[in-house]
């Protein structure tokens, strides 16, 4: 029991430590080869220190707490944030066993643990006495939340099709194929639709209003420094992975490998790549993808990303709802 | 594990965040300087303070947001129930979300959703 809890506990430390240093190498990379230049080369072979040397460099930062500022809440914020990451990870499945809570409600869980980062970034934002923190962290509330709502409405049309909120049962119902190649329609709008409401709710690019660099300096975490600064950093990038863990699971497969129909040669071909490698080469197709938009496409203006959310992505996914429900009602899908 | 692995996942993280600001804390060098300790503001002197009125907007937004988000709750369990009840759970939630729908023309229309 003990022992389970300290594996469990280690895991997730160390999960958190390496994708902290693998998300930020690789968007430091992807941001370079997009560009046509190399990015970090010097620490190490091909740079693969810099975020290690980075790391050490934030630990060693002096901590400053402005004059003004609520010490309680300004040092609760960063703590608050990390916790509720290390939350949302629970009942993801990382491979057939890998699984910390098997929960019969997994889906919902996710969706309630997630939005509660809105609270940890007003409460850093607010509690900063800073200008460009206030507004950050209120534009920060009024985007997470709008886009919770599509985030969520897509979550119940995967729902609908499958037909359970356990994120295990959700991988078994895609032996046949995954949701993506048979759920038709109202897959392909659910996935769409996920993934632009969720890298609004991760605050990136073109939604990154609440820390647009040009116009608020670094939006909520302005007053930050030093390792408060890298935690609310580190847990930016978990929810990164965490939210493409989700849509990997729920529309790509999770841990399934890629099949076709029931037992066939092809099937069993598939079978000998470990599920492990299939999520997280799933996942990374994700991140990076999420990393792709933010050098595609510019940054949207507050009233461009609510008309965005409540006049588009709201109506149509409400409308997805109904059409994911009606294809379940009458068995459409395979 | 069961329920108390969230329990277990919830010290793990303050146990990170925790140790990583003590590490820092414990060698990271201190000097004292007024001006260092301003709220920063373009490099110039802070004016005012930060505790002030905001927009009305975001406000409006969120209650909106707070309408929909509970209508949202009541989808999962009709979501996973479905299959059980057929077509006439389907005509029900058509009917709820319609009328949802028109909530949101109607402020639409009346001019909520408008960024002024």
């Amino acid at each position: 029991m003990i022992i389970t809890a300290l594996i469990i506990a280690i895991s997730v430390i160390t999960l958190f430590a390496v994708l902290g240093l693998v998300l930020v190498y690789m968007e430091r990379k992807v941001a370079a080869f997009m560009q046509i230049r190399l990015g970090p080369m010097r620490v190490g072979p091909w740079g693969i220190a810099q975020t290690l040397a980075d790391t050490v460099k934030l630990i060693s930062k002096e901590d400053i707490i402005p004059n003004g500022a609520d010490k309680f809440l300004f040092n609760l914020a960063p703590l608050m944030v990390t916790v509720i990451a290390t939350l949302a990870l629970a009942p993801l499945p990382f491979s057939d066993k890998w699984i910390i809570w098997d929960s019969n409600v997994g889906v919902f869980y996710v969706a309630a643990i997630s939005s509660l980062t809105v609270i940890s970034i007003l409460t850093g934002g607010w509690a900063s006495n800073n200008k460009y923190s206030l507004i950050g962290a209120m534009r920060s509330g009024a985007q997470i939340v709008s886009y919770e709502l599509s985030v969520g409405l897509s979550l119940v049309a995967m729902v609908l099709l499958s037909g359970s909120l356990s994120f295990s049962d959700i991988v078994m119902t895609q032996q046949d194929a995954w949701w993506i190649f048979k759920g038709h329609l109202p897959a392909w709008i659910a996935f769409m639709v996920f993934i632009i409401a969720s890298t609004a709710e991760l605050n990136r690019n073109p939604f990154d209003l609440p820390e647009a660099e040009s116009e608020l300096t670094a939006g909520f975490h302005t007053e930050y420094s030093g390792m408060k600064f890298a935690l609310f950093m580190l847990s930016e990038y978990i929810n990164m992975f965490i939210v493409s863990a989700v849509a990997a699971t729920l529309f790509l497969g999770g841990w399934m490998p890629l099949h076709f129909g029931q037992d066939n040669f092809f099937n069993h071909i598939m079978d000998y790549i470990p599920p492990l490698v299939w999520f997280a080469g799933k996942v990374f197709f994700i991140i990076f993808l999420i990393m792709w938009f933010r050098w595609t496409f510019p940054r949207l203006r507050i009233d461009q990303l609510l008309t965005l959310e409540w006049k588009y992505l709201l109506p149509i996914s409400l409308i997805n709802v109904l059409a994911a429900a009606w294809i379940t009602v009458t068995g459409w899908h395979f | 594990m069961g329920t108390e692995s969230l329990l277990v996942l919830f010290f793990a993280g303050l146990f990170f965040a925790g140790a990583a600001l003590i590490v820092s804390a414990l060698i990271h060098p201190t000097s004292k300087n007024p001006q260092k300790k301003e709220p920063y503001e373009c490099g110039i002197q802070t004016i005012g303070t930060s505790k002030i009125q905001f927009k009305i907007g975001y406000y409006l937004f969120a209650l909106i947001f707070l309408l929909f988000d509970v209508e949202l709750i009541f989808l999962y369990p009709w979501a996973v129930a479905i299959k059980d009840f057929g077509v006439i759970a389907f005509i029900e939630m058509f009917i709820f979300l319609v009328i949802l729908l028109l909530g949101l023309v109607y402020a639409w229309k009346k001019g909520a959703l408008k960024w002024v």
